[in-house]
């Protein structure tokens, strides 16, 4: 009895220095989740509330929690605005080969197409172009402006 | 745009020729470089002027550019000329080989030149000062304006004498050059003589640009430009400037490459997030899809037989390099190392494979065999890339880029070559910042 609470003491205690030694990495790298970007520096708005960019994994182009929260937004804000067409940009960071970041760049556009696709949001209004590793918003060469570079960007075109 | 390869007229004599004596092995790198005298050609008296060319210099400006290749090349070591020991109009008549064995040159390079009536004569002699004999001579005639064609020739002439192997100095390296801060870069392509001489801007920088490549067959290139911001594919003829855009895809074309007999592209085409390969022939226009794969298929490479493809693909999770036929079948993963792998170039003598390697956060430009046995990794750097042969299969070129600090700054993109023996590693020299260099093959095959 006493050796097994002994045990859960221990394990309580293992677990909180788990709990803060990952909230202290995660404040460390500033807002980065795991190696997806999850600050507001560099976000611009569509509208008020209606976030214009979602961040990727490295080499990855799944959508987050985050990203797919952002991306209902802007079907919310597209649906409200039936006159409008949008282009989504896709961007890699500079730590791949150039062709392969073109590639990744497009996958990441569609991916966030797809997404608004899946909430209605008609194809026709929605072209994507891959910039690959050619138009970094943060030039740094650090993790932070590397995540920061990973996303893809909803520009208005009318 | 202005006409910007020049009609060469090349009349060549074999004045002689002789058993080899002295030869370079070139398995070695530079750890032996050949000693070497390149006694200025001799101005004939006689020679008349000629607009734009300093004739009474000619001589040692033709004898300079000889010397600074061979002195790139690693291979050689050109001998200071102030030890020369006979004026260049008598060496180039008979060496007196035991003086010039003194100053322990091995090889002696002797020419003469006159400029009459508009035309450039051009003769010279290499010789072996061991065996005190002719090796090879070479007598030719071109317009005046054309002498670091000249020089650039004669170079070939007695790397191929020497090593045994093609030259690579009459040649011309097409890439982006770049300025402008990093988050804002101009980009425009460029096109200069290997050695870095005549840098000509094929566009103003007006839109995006990227990935040259030459035709091996000709002087046509293609490239991937973001006019009217629609990402393609372009041909461009860089003889008179005309450009179209390749095949009618509806979506990015990128990453684009000749076959080896020139008549067909192949290249990558993005859509719905997935990016396949398919060739084009530019003859008959027909369009080919290669690669049906969900993943991201791209930079191919043909071998020089045309029979295959190499290419890259993050079918297995990250990029690896596979090797297919040219017709998209038998796909084969090759590399199975640790680490990334991208952008396989296939050598131009087909026994090997250059690429570029990520590792933790390294960037490594190697080569391997055609079924990635044999890895070898040539430089290790913060950030490098895409490399390109010579054409004679001996040397890459590609470009390397800096870290950035905070806002930027100190960030450069170069062009760099190295030997495939892993020795030799240069930065070549760009007007500007530059990357995505493309290898030409020889101007005057």
């Amino acid at each position: 009895m006493m050796f097994n609470k002994n045990l859960k003491n221990i394990l309580l205690v293992i677990f909180a220095t788990l709990i803060l030694s990952a909230c202290s990495t995660a404040k460390k790298s500033g807002d980065i989740d795991g190696d997806v970007y999850t600050g507001k520096e560099t976000v611009k708005y569509l509208a008020s509330g209606v976030p214009d960019r979602v961040f990727f994994a490295t080499n990855k182009s799944s959508l987050t929690t985050a990203a797919r929260e952002t991306l209902r937004k802007q079907a919310t804000y597209l649906r409200k605005n039936k006159s409008l067409n949008v282009t989504i940009e896709g961007h890699a960071d500079e730590r791949g080969t150039r062709e392969y970041n073109l590639a990744l760049g497009e996958r990441r556009a569609n991916a966030a197409r797809d997404y608004l696709m899946t909430y209605g949001i008609s194809g026709n209004r929605i072209a994507v172009i891959s910039y690959g590793k050619e138009k970094p918003v943060n030039p740094a060469s650090t993790p932070l402006a590397w995540s920061q570079n990973r996303r893809s960007v909803t520009v208005k075109v009318n | 745009m202005r006409k910007i390869i020049l009609f060469f007229l090349l009349n060549i004599f074999l004045i002689g020729n002789s058993n080899a004596l002295i030869e370079i092995d070139i398995t070695r790198g530079n750890l032996d470089p050949l000693p070497i005298a390149v006694s200025p050609l001799h101005v004939d008296v006689k020679s008349q002027n000629y607009e734009g060319v300093k004739i009474k210099e000619l001589g040692e400006n033709i004898s300079k550019i000889i010397e600074d290749n061979f002195k790139a090349t690693g291979l050689f070591n050109p001998l200071k000329k102030e030890a020369f020991v006979q004026k260049p109009d008598i060496a180039h008549l008979k060496p007196r080989f035991e003086d010039w064995r003194l100053i322990k040159a091995q090889a002696l390079v002797t020419g003469k030149l006159l400029v009459k009536d508009g035309k450039l004569k051009v003769e010279f002699r290499l010789w072996d000062l061991a065996a005190a004999k002719e090796m090879t001579a070479l007598a030719f005639t071109t317009t005046p304006s054309n002498w670091r064609r000249v020089a650039h020739i004669i170079s070939d002439k007695i790397y191929e004498r020497l090593t045994g192997e093609e030259g690579y100095f009459d040649t011309r390296i097409i890439y982006v050059s770049e300025s402008g801060p990093k988050n804002q870069r101009v980009k425009k392509l460029a096109i200069m003589d290997q050695d870095g001489a005549n840098t000509k801007y094929l566009t103003l920088g007006n839109e995006l640009v990227l990935t040259p490549r030459f035709n091996p067959t000709n002087q046509m290139v293609t490239y991937m430009s973001y006019f009217r911001n629609m990402p393609r594919v372009y041909l461009l003829d860089i003889e008179t400037g005309t450009q179209e855009v390749v095949g009618n895809f509806p979506g990015m074309t990128f990453a684009p490459r000749f076959s080896p007999d020139g008549k067909k592209i192949v290249m990558s085409f993005a859509k719905d997030g997935n990016s396949d390969i398919y060739t084009m022939d530019l003859d008959s226009r027909v369009v080919e899809r290669i690669t049906d794969h969900s993943s991201i298929d791209t930079s191919p490479s043909f071998s020089p037989d045309g029979k295959f493809i190499a290419f890259n693909s993050d079918r297995s999770g990250l990029q690896q390099i596979y090797v297919m036929r040219s017709d998209g079948s038998g796909v084969k993963r090759i590399t199975f190392g640790n680490g990334i792998y991208g952008t396989p170039v296939w050598s131009p003598r087909g026994d090997l494979i250059a690429f570029t390697k990520m590792r933790k956060g390294r960037f490594y430009i190697g080569v391997m065999r055609v079924d990635g046995s044999g890895e070898r990794l040539l430089t290790e750097n913060y950030y490098q890339e895409a490399p390109s042969w010579s054409p004679n299969g001996r040397v890459l070129v590609f470009y390397r880029e800096t870290k950035a600090g905070t806002k930027g700054e100190g960030f450069t993109a170069k062009l760099w070559s190295i030997d495939i023996t892993g020795y030799n590693e240069r930065r070549l020299k760009t007007e500007t910042d530059a990357s995505d260099p493309s290898w030409s093959s020889l101007l005057s095959k």
